[in-house]
């Protein structure tokens, strides 16, 4: 390959890096708004997040980048700059994904914890703020460490839709060198190696929040296989 | 926002072509991911780090990599290397080959999860190791993963649209066929939208009702 075939690759793992931050900080808003509604007390308001769940939960991320694309601009009027199209259809998508993992977490603190914050009488802005959360958070880094890696390889979808990212300038690459194999080995071996360091580092991530826990690193045969639902999400046991 | 139900209407018998599609690809892509994610968790037990190592750092990759690349993949690289299939049966065996690394981890997980004395009494009753695995553990490990592996089900549902990508009409590919025919993009993405909504929340009540069923 010549040099500039490689600056064409490398211009494409910098498009794909800043996609991957843009939705992973929508989806992550997103998911800890719409988790923490789902535990709200008005039933509206938890219908309401459940109703959002289930309908971007329930679409297809190509799909909904298809229409963020082609059907946003026609109806709607509004016409984004690609990196935010995708981020935005991205960000919704998985941010349902992660509401669930928010919402399972929460969940999972022990009621008695909630019950002493209620004793104490704090406001139930602080029981969420200085006693659930920081009990949930941990719990929830495995799950989101998965749910990362899957963001990573939902940002290849863009490249349908002519966003020069990594899996768009492979194909390039592909049409101008006609060498499928040596390209798309290279390529998916770039989005092995971004997976790993994400792997890692999230790891140390939930090593740190877990120091003094008292609670294991890494799921269980048992959390496996009573993984909330999260469709197409998760599946590797950290 | 302008909604025309003609364009829908017409769209209709294409939605049926694309959804017959779509479910072609879900059934054969699950039936390849149960049978090799079990042959993948299967050979993972075996007692040789020759087996185990590369094994278990193939799978790694493809699952961390993204299936639309490896869709590619197998699409441009299997006919330089002499094998043609059709653009379907690649889209097939790619995404039983990508899920088949999920359910493999749900196996694992299915058989470690089978209690020690199970092992123990098939040991005291001097079974031979192949009727251990079919007669007494296998039958409970499947029980407890049907749950996990109908979830895979419903994602691998939601990952269909991409084998568009290689020329595949199933919904997401009629409905942009006909977007761009007609030029009307609003009426076709809007519903095959719906139409995954419903095919998914349906499925997700389907296998609550069996998990309910598996429980006792």
């Amino acid at each position: 390959m010549t040099s500039g075939l490689w600056e064409l690759v490398l211009k494409g793992v910098w498009v794909t890096i800043q996609l991957l931050v843009c939705s992973a900080l929508l989806a992550m808003a997103v998911s800890f708004v719409v988790g923490v509604l789902r535990t709200h007390r008005l039933w509206i308001v938890r219908f309401l997040a459940g109703f959002y769940t289930e309908v971007f939960r329930g679409t297809s991320a190509l799909v909904m980048i298809f229409w963020v694309y082609f059907v946003l601009p026609i109806s709607f009027g509004w016409q984004l700059v690609p990196l935010w199209a995708g981020s935005l259809a991205l960000g919704l998508t998985f941010g349902a994904y992660g509401s669930e993992i928010v919402r399972g977490a929460l969940n999972a603190v022990d009621p008695a914890q909630k019950e002493g914050g209620i004793a104490l009488s704090f406001t139930p802005w602080q029981r969420m703020r200085l006693i659930l959360l920081p009990q949930a958070v941990p719990e929830m880094i495995p799950p989101f460490s998965n749910l990362l890696i899957e963001l990573l390889k939902g940002t290849a979808l863009v490249s349908i839709m002519g966003m020069g990212d990594l899996a768009f300038s492979g194909n390039l690459v592909r049409l101008a060198l006609q060498e499928s194999a040596e390209i798309y080995t290279v390529v998916l071996l770039i989005y092995f190696v971004i997976a790993f360091l994400l792997t890692r580092g999230m790891r140390g991530l939930e090593r740190k929040l877990k120091a003094g826990t008292g609670k294991p690193v890494g799921s269980t045969a048992d959390q496996e296989l009573s993984r909330p639902e999260t469709t197409g999400v998760g599946g590797a046991v950290a | 926002m302008k909604w025309d139900w003609s364009a829908v209407s017409g769209f209709m018998p294409h939605f049926w072509d694309g959804l017959l599609v779509t479910l072609q690809i879900l059934a054969l892509g699950s039936l390849i991911s149960f049978a090799l994610g079990l042959v993948w968790a299967l050979l993972m037990r075996v007692p040789s780090r020759w087996v185990t190592w590369p094994l278990g750092a193939v799978t790694e990759f493809v699952r961390n990599t993204p299936l639309l690349v490896q869709l590619f993949f197998l699409f441009y690289v299997l006919p330089e290397w002499g094998l043609t299939f059709s653009a379907l049966a690649t889209g097939v065996f790619a995404i039983g080959l990508h899920y088949s690394t999920y359910t493999m981890q749900v196996y694992r997980a299915g058989i470690e999860a089978v209690p020690v004395g199970q092992w123990e009494a098939a040991t005291a009753l001097n079974l031979p190791l192949r009727r251990t695995w079919t007669a007494v553990i296998l039958p409970q490990a499947v029980r407890r993963v049907v749950p996990a592996l109908g979830n895979y089900v419903i994602s691998m549902l939601k990952d269909t649209p991409m084998v568009m990508a290689i020329t595949v009409l199933e919904l997401l590919g009629q409905a942009r066929l006909y977007s761009q025919e007609h030029f009307q993009f609003t009426e076709p993405l809007t519903v095959i939208g719906v139409a995954f909504i419903l095919i998914s929340y349906l499925a997700s009540l389907l296998m609550r009702a069996l998990e309910r069923r598996l429980a006792h």
